[in-house]
């Protein structure tokens, strides 16, 4: 049987690849550009500051929704950094290398997978019901917070792993306590990717909906504290899109947030950058 | 350096924080400008069936028009969704489309409206009528095609709400009797989404509540020869109309009670009529 | 932090850690360091916490329907209807499975061979152009896939037949979420490989693909498969868009046209109001759905032992 010339499985693959690669890059653009020139015609002042009407009429704007999503987004940072960071830095630092760290962290990897809705389940549960917070941005944030702390944790660990060891023996070698090593030494070193791990957070929590639509209620009025209800922009094109038949304003909506993603990934990329020169810039 | 930066970005987002929570305290609208108002104030949470919620909200409306202090915040969700809520506390005020069962808690109970449920098909559809066995059967699925009921020869796609949504109980209890609804019935969350799901697709049945009929982009079929319109709701010839509750834990007191004394009032009876529903008070 | 006299003052000026050896201060930086210990363990210990809370709770709520259901009437019952007190998810247990296998079947191949494209064979320009945009949609909310599924996917696939709202809209929609995901972090691992490898390769004479086929893949199979996984994990976790596309009926789906439920979508549609066995019974579903969490992580574990890291989206 004759072998196929390499050159012609070459030739056939290559030409399967542009196909594939150029398909996916055409039917990916085209939903950017497919969101963006369906929903950014509908931008102006007045969608940006009047409340949606809510129920099945779809009219108004998305003001409620920004300014729900900015609390909730605040609220939840606000709880999640410090046990986020910490739990990573304990386990870096101070953590032995036994069975219950290793349990530990095979818990919080897991639990980085589960899907959001089980988090919504559990979040509805306790801080609803149990805990008697309502349909609230607490109820929201606080679900969150659970949901996002295995990521923070993998992303914090990775960064300050990342700091050269050296880094630290030196801090050791001159006198400083670990507690003074870690906080001038390797944190300074390990912020940018910690930042990111947050910011990429952050982006997480704006595009969450599943955990969200069943802690937070739905109302779509003006919230007026931290146990009022409410809808992020994200829940706000699922409500317009299936209760009304909005869709030109779910599709401005949709592309607020992905103005919004597109600003995030612009953040971490330069952040990541100014790492990468200040490391070689500086070592 | 690496202090002052840290100073840096402790600054930037203590400012943040400050700026979003000076945001907060000036929310335009929620406190009125007339020195004179009406000395209600307070807010009550409304959650509950979505046959409910735009009558609530047109309730709510006329009321804080009254009384702009006063703050009513309309949810939807389903009737099961307003029962558990006002059972459990998370709000003050659940509204029901369906009478609450054995297996219901305890709640006090205020009549609102009657409305009927319209059996919907898509306005390209030629059928026009059938009879109350004819849908039992389609949506139980001993009928699959249009053919079968005098339409076009097409499949028929079954569109039904969720479990837990009055408006489904009563259709069951008036319709379906003791038959299952099919399991291939495509479910939606609200009466919204079923009409959406109608709207776009030719072969679609579905039933939603009266006061959604005023959007032409479906065709309420007649039942039995009798026609989807409030009069015939109202004389009783239309067979399935059902009460809309209020429900509240115990009894109403204090800004609720005032909310509820309104809606049974004769300017809120007007409302009530003028949207498509049967007044009972 | 006060000065001590005899501290040198670093050559170029710049702030350097207050490192003191002065007796007196040893003492409470000691105490400072014991005390942050105290507070990092504090904060680990919060977070192992929550992590416990949330597996215990959901075993608790979730035991009792398998008791009471039974756990096979339960896996393999075929009628769900809470108020009839049936509780049976084989039919969202078909349903996700049949979205998951159906989007990955084409995500895998298609996303690996675009990142191959971006990472070997793509000339520079549309690299920069492209790698923007994969980034991007991969942090665009799911929802707004699911309303572009609805306004666009679900109206195509009725024209094909059935009513639009099935099982391909919801593995097309799921197929444009796990791309991006597949493409960027398959391209990244490509692109880590050694470059001696490839040098290695083409220095013995094979051709371009040869090399990219035959070395490349298989030295950055494990950062592949960690997207793979990911994308998997995607796929069995996505609600809203599948809420918005798939019909939620509860039936096995019979062909790529039929609609179906998923078992994310069971919980989200039902969990406003499920009380007593009901709610029992979503919580069970929970379980289910960390039970295949846990089983694909360790698959992916086993298939991948070499020099895995676990990937997490930055």
């Amino acid at each position: 049987m004759a072998k196929v010339n390499p050159k012609t499985t070459q030739t056939i693959a290559r030409t399967l690849i542009w196909g594939a690669g150029a398909v996916t890059a055409l039917i990916l653009v085209a939903i950017v550009i497919y969101i963006l020139a369906r929903g950014l015609p509908f931008i102006n002042w007045e969608f940006l500051t009047t409340v949606p009407r809510g129920g099945l009429s779809g009219e108004g704007g998305i003001s409620s929704t920004i300014v729900t999503t900015l609390y909730l987004i605040g609220l939840t940072i606000a709880i999640l950094v410090i046990p986020g960071v910490g739990t990573a830095i304990y386990l870096t630092q101070y953590a032995r290398d036994n069975w219950p760290t290793n349990a530990i962290r095979y818990a919080i990897n897991t639990l980085a997978g589960v899907p959001s809705i089980v988090f919504g389940l559990f979040g509805f549960a306790l801080f609803v019901t149990v805990l008697s917070f309502n349909f609230s941005i607490l109820s929201g944030a606080l679900t969150l917070v659970c949901l996002l702390l295995p990521t923070l944790i993998s992303t914090s660990e990775e960064a300050i792993r990342a700091v050269p060891p050296y880094q630290k023996e030196a801090g050791l070698a001159l006198g400083a306590t670990k507690w003074q090593t870690i906080l001038h030494v390797i944190l300074p070193a390990a912020l940018p990717g910690i930042v990111t791990g947050i910011i990429l957070c952050i982006g997480r929590a704006i595009g969450e909906t599943a955990c969200l639509y069943v802690t937070m209620g739905g109302s779509a009025a003006m919230p007026t504290s931290l146990l009022s209800g409410g809808r992020t922009m994200a829940l706000h094109v699922f409500y317009l899109a299936t209760d009304t038949s909005a869709f030109d304003k779910a599709m401005a909506t949709a592309a607020i947030l992905v103005i919004v993603v597109i600003i995030i990934n612009s953040l971490t990329n330069w952040i990541a950058r100014r790492f990468q020169l200040r490391l070689m810039g500086r070592s | 350096m690496a202090v002052k930066n840290r100073m840096r970005v402790i600054f930037l987002v203590s400012l943040l924080v400050l700026s979003l929570s000076l945001t907060a305290c000036g929310q335009p609208g929620t406190t009125p400008s007339n020195a004179a108002v009406s000395g209600l104030s307070g807010s009550i949470t409304l959650s509950g069936s979505n046959t409910v919620q735009p009558l609530a909200e047109i309730l709510a409306n006329a009321f804080t028009a009254l009384h702009p202090r006063v703050r009513i915040v309309v949810q939807g969700g389903g009737s099961s969704v307003g029962i558990k809520a006002v059972n459990d506390g998370t709000v003050d005020l659940g509204s029901s489309s369906r009478e609450l069962t054995a297996s219901d808690p305890k709640l006090v109970v205020f009549p609102l409206a009657r409305d009927g449920i319209a059996v919907i098909v898509n306005p390209q559809n030629p059928v026009n009528n059938l009879s109350k066995i004819q849908i039992r059967d389609i949506y139980s699925g001993k009928i699959t095609r249009w053919s079968q009921v005098n339409g076009t020869d097409q499949p028929v796609t079954v569109v039904a709400r969720e479990e837990g949504s009055g408006t489904r109980t009563a259709f069951e209890e008036m319709i379906m009797g003791d038959q299952p609804v099919t399991r291939g019935a495509i479910l939606q969350s609200s009466n919204g989404a079923l009409l959406q799901v109608v709207r776009a697709d030719v072969n679609a049945i579905g039933f939603i509540s009266f006061g959604f009929l005023a959007d032409k982009s479906v065709k309420g079929l007649s039942i039995d020869g009798v026609e989807a319109t409030l009069a015939n709701a109202r004389s009783g010839a239309y067979p399935v109309v059902r009460a809309l509750y209020f429900l509240t834990k115990t009894e109403p007191t204090g800004l609720v009670k005032d909310f509820l004394d309104f809606c049974a009032g004769p300017e809120a009876q007007k409302l009530i009529t003028s949207e498509g529903y049967v007044s009972v008070h | 932090m006060s000065q001590s006299t005899n501290i040198p003052q670093n050559q170029a000026g710049g702030n350097r850690p207050q490192i003191l050896s002065s007796a007196s201060h040893k003492q409470s930086r000691y105490a400072v360091n014991r005390m942050a210990k105290i507070a990092m363990i504090v904060c680990a210990s919060s977070s192992f916490l929550i992590l416990l809370v949330i597996i215990a709770f959901i075993f608790r709520e979730g035991l009792p329907a398998f008791i009471e259901v039974g756990f096979f009437q339960f896996l393999f019952g075929i009628d769900w209807s809470p108020s009839r007190g049936m509780f049976g998810i084989l039919p969202m247990i078909a349903g996700s499975l049949a979205v998951t296998i159906g989007s990955i079947a084409v995500a895998i191949p298609l996303g690996v061979a675009c990142a191959i494209l971006l990472a070997e064979i793509a000339p520079f320009k549309v690299r920069e152009a492209l790698r923007p945009a994969v980034e991007l949609l991969v942090g665009i909310p799911s929802v707004i896939y699911g309303l572009v599924g609805m306004l666009v996917i679900v109206p195509a696939v009725r024209q094909i037949g059935g009513t639009g709202y099935s099982v391909l809209a919801a593995c097309v929609v799921l197929i444009v979420m796990i791309l991006p995901t597949i493409i960027s972090i398959s391209e990244d691992s490509i692109r880590a490989v050694p470059r001696k490898y490839k040098e290695g390769s083409l220095s013995l004479g094979a051709t371009q693909w040869q090399t990219v086929w035959h070395v490349l893949i298989p030295a950055a199979r494990s950062g592949i498969g960690a997207s793979i996984v990911l994308g998997i994990g995607r796929a069995i976790g996505e609600t809203m868009a599948m809420i918005m596309v798939i019909g939620n009926a509860v039936m096995v789906p019979t062909s790529p046209l039929s609609p179906a439920r998923t078992l994310t979508g069971n919980i989200a549609v039902e969990i406003n109001y499920a009380t007593g066995l009901h709610a029992n019974a979503l919580f069970a579903t929970a379980i289910i759905l960390l039970a295949f969490i846990v089983i694909l992580n360790s698959i992916t574990m086993a298939l991948f032992k070499r020099g895995f890291r676990g990937q997490s989206e930055s």
